[in-house]
């Protein structure tokens, strides 16, 4: 089935036709026509590249009841991602060619979008040694990040080696930033918030003194390092002060740590509960102006998905994180398109191109033209709505943005061609 | 007055002047009586829900709620189905549904009281939760000060130790503050917590400094086992800092007095030569305590049952 998109803006700027054809962009122009293509009146939305997600937990194999592959894709598509990085601290860890390749295998079966595997640095992510990185990058999953997100590449040496070795396969490590024995039994951000609430802090200077270390080392040794969920103003400034030295470092940032503050701990509900925690306003801005500069060069969720039960609990037993794939689009229009700091182009930027190019996936963040893969999200900026848990597509309900309205929608995703969201529905 | 006592900033200078002017209405009321009972929570329910072990606080409480001629239930983790995994959500609908009409709550996990509000119909009161707050251990010391002192607007108080961890510090300083004490928190800089600037309190660490000016002096207990996450280097370096000995106390004032929420540490952060002394009001704090607990539940539950 081919499709003829009329009158989408794409990058925002003025409406034109797209014609995909056999999984490609065909044509692209004024009053296109195409016989038996399936016409999409695109009139009013916006078109950008599909989106790429660095970062998410998917939760297969091992908490199915919290989410699957599936599942996480379906909720993907409807965030108008075409690809997304599934995190290694599954059960079993992905930290070997067999358990990669099953989740992509898997996400190859839901159809939804590309499932781009993450290899667990250390084996078990238990920091004491290298897992068989080789292994997985020559897998069928094709591995080129590698990340113990969840806990720290805290020993620096073990650091120091991951970063070197992963060049001779263009592999990049994604650093999970916490030196761990400054964040025994940490709740939320240590301020005075936490002081108030009687919460363990988890300093900010724990994340930027990894930053720091591993910036360094990076350079030394001449290696790509990214730096998962960047949550302080101090962890921008290093970044910043690390790329105008020259160091070949990537970082993302998470919606929920460009939108919410730690003021969100104020009622215990453990749907705030996340790692890195949320910050303070000061953070948030520096964020947001990070990203907008492209010190910060990709927005990624930090999807995770976690059963009720281990939610509705107390605060210091919850599990942290948050679900972040669904409304993604909608925070970065909230906070970064609606406030000036980046024209849709930008969001494209830091939202599919850039994130797809530290990923090193040659088939997606492509500029709409034709020739390029179709690959892309069309959504509304003009509506509103508010977000219903209940609703969402994932298994899990932890979405800490329940209750509260957001702008955009997206109308429709396409993989290849192929319409994963239609009408904001999803096709399988 | 609030439907849930859960920290001390839920009570405003009125609540917290009602709460203890009705603890000494009751205190005045069972005076001399043989019977010391009250009739006013007659039918009503309240249950003890512990999931730390506290003799004390939990005793406190299933006296003041027998005194005032309530259902007591006591429910305490161990023995219970907490210890097979039961959810805090799970075991407070359980006993809602049993016709709880208010829950007593200790847990060691700072917020429990909060959610434990969200999910249950009746009254909550927090009996101390984590490293958060104990607002009827504040009541009492109030109380206590206020009885001994005949004053809190203006009165001086020294909370002295382990101000990081202790949920009695957090609670004291809001309280104090709202009846319009001055308090100043004394500890060495590793046992605040970041942030304790933005409380309504003074900071020092230096204990000598403080004592001559103090009215109240408020012990804290420290625990031993902060030594080993070196918060200080041993017991008998942070005794000779922060520590209430007779030396110490022949510099306080001639009507100042001497506090501690139990269990102390002799030897450690008081000296028994303190504790026994007319100054120390250790053993009045536990007995106000009853009184403070009964005021807290008559007037969160108080009138016929609805």
């Amino acid at each position: 089935m081919n499709h003829l998109i009329k009158g989408a803006r794409v990058l925002g700027g003025d409406p034109v036709d797209l014609l995909v054809k056999d999984g490609r962009i065909a044509a692209v122009g004024a009053k296109l026509s195409a016989t038996g293509a399936e016409v999409l009146d695109a009139g009013g939305l916006v078109a950008l590249p599909g989106l790429v997600d660095l970062h998410t937990h998917l939760r297969e194999p091992g908490r199915e009841d919290a989410e699957t592959v599936e599942t996480g894709s379906r909720a993907a598509a409807l965030g108008g991602f075409t690809a997304v990085h599934a995190m290694a601290n599954t059960d079993p860890v992905a930290d070997t060619a067999g358990v990669v390749e099953q989740v992509w295998r898997l996400g190859q079966e839901a159809g939804l979008v590309d499932v781009v595997p993450v290899g667990a640095v250390t084996v078990g992510l238990a920091g004491e040694r290298l897992a068989e990185l080789g292994a997985m990058a020559e897998s069928a999953a094709t591995v080129r990040v590698f990340s113990d997100d969840g806990h720290c590449v805290a020993d620096p040496a073990l650091m120091r080696r991951a970063l070197e070795y992963v060049k001779a396969f263009d592999g990049v490590v994604a650093q999970h930033a916490e030196e761990p024995r400054l964040t025994v039994g940490a709740q939320m951000h240590e301020g005075d918030r936490s002081a108030k609430l009687g919460l363990t802090g988890w300093p900010a200077a724990a994340e930027e003194a990894i930053i720091a270390r591993d910036v360094l080392l990076a350079q030394h040794v001449g290696a790509r390092l990214h730096i998962c969920h960047v949550s302080t103003a101090g962890s921008v400034e290093i970044l910043r002060w690390a790329k105008a030295r020259g160091v070949d470092v990537t970082a993302e940032v998470t919606p929920h740590h460009l939108l919410l503050t730690d003021a969100c701990a104020e009622g215990y509900d453990p749907v705030f509960k996340v790692n890195p925690p949320l910050r303070t306003d000061a953070d948030v801005q520096a964020l947001r102006a990070g990203l907008a500069d492209g010190t910060i060069d990709a927005v990624a969720t930090d999807h995770a998905p976690h059963a009720v039960e281990d939610k509705e609990c107390e605060w210091a037993q919850a599990r942290p994180g948050m679900l972040g794939l669904e409304q993604a689009l909608a925070i970065v229009q909230d906070t970064m398109v609606e406030t000036g700091l980046l024209d849709w182009a930008g969001v494209a930027d830091r939202m599919s191109v850039r994130p797809a190019t530290i990923g090193r996936l040659t088939g997606h963040g492509r500029p709409l033209i034709p020739g390029e893969p179709a690959n892309l999200v069309l959504l509304d900026p003009a509506a509103r709505a508010v977000v219903d848990p209940a609703a969402l597509a994932s298994r899990s309900r932890n979405s800490p943005y329940a209750g509260r309205e957001l702008p955009g929608r997206v109308v429709a995703t396409f993989l290849r061609g192929v319409p994963t969201v239609l009408d904001g529905k999803a096709q399988r | 007055m609030k439907k849930h006592l859960l920290e001390a900033a839920d009570l405003d200078r009125s609540d917290a002047t009602l709460v203890l002017d009705t603890a000494a209405q009751i205190e005045a009321a069972l005076t001399g009586r043989e019977v010391k009972k009250l009739p006013t929570l007659r039918g009503r329910t309240v249950v003890n829900l512990f999931y730390e072990d506290s003799t004390r606080t939990r005793i406190s409480f299933e006296l003041a709620a027998k005194r005032l001629s309530a259902d007591v239930i006591n429910f305490s983790a161990k023995g219970s189905s907490v210890s097979k995994g039961e959810s805090l959500k799970d075991t407070a609908l359980t006993l809602e549904a049993m016709g709880s009409d208010a829950i007593v709550i200790r847990h060691g996990a700072s917020g429990a009281p909060h959610q434990l509000a969200s999910w249950v119909r009746g009254s909550v009161v927090n009996a101390g939760d984590g490293t958060h707050e104990h607002p009827t251990q504040a009541l009492l010391d109030a109380y206590t000060i206020r009885a001994r002192l005949g004053r809190l607007e203006g009165v001086r108080v020294a909370v002295v130790g382990d101000v990081l961890h202790s949920r009695v510090a957090r609670s004291n300083v809001r309280l104090l503050h709202t009846l319009g004490a001055e308090v100043t928190l004394v500890a060495p800089p590793t046992l605040f917590p970041v942030g304790v600037g933005s409380w309504p309190a003074e900071v020092s660490y230096d204990l000598d400094a403080v004592l001559p000016k103090a009215d109240v002096v408020m012990m804290l207990r420290v625990q031993a086992e902060r030594m080993t996450a070196s918060f200080f280097p041993s017991a008998r370096e942070y005794s000779r800092r922060y520590g209430l000995d007779a030396r110490r106390m022949a510099v306080l004032g001639d009507d100042a007095i001497v506090m501690h929420p139990g269990p102390m540490n002799r030897g450690m952060e008081i000296a028994a030569d303190v504790a026994d002394s007319v100054r120390s009001t250790i053993v009045e704090q536990v007995a106000n305590g009853v009184s403070v607990r009964m005021a807290v539940l008559y007037l969160l539950l108080g009138g016929a049952p609805s």
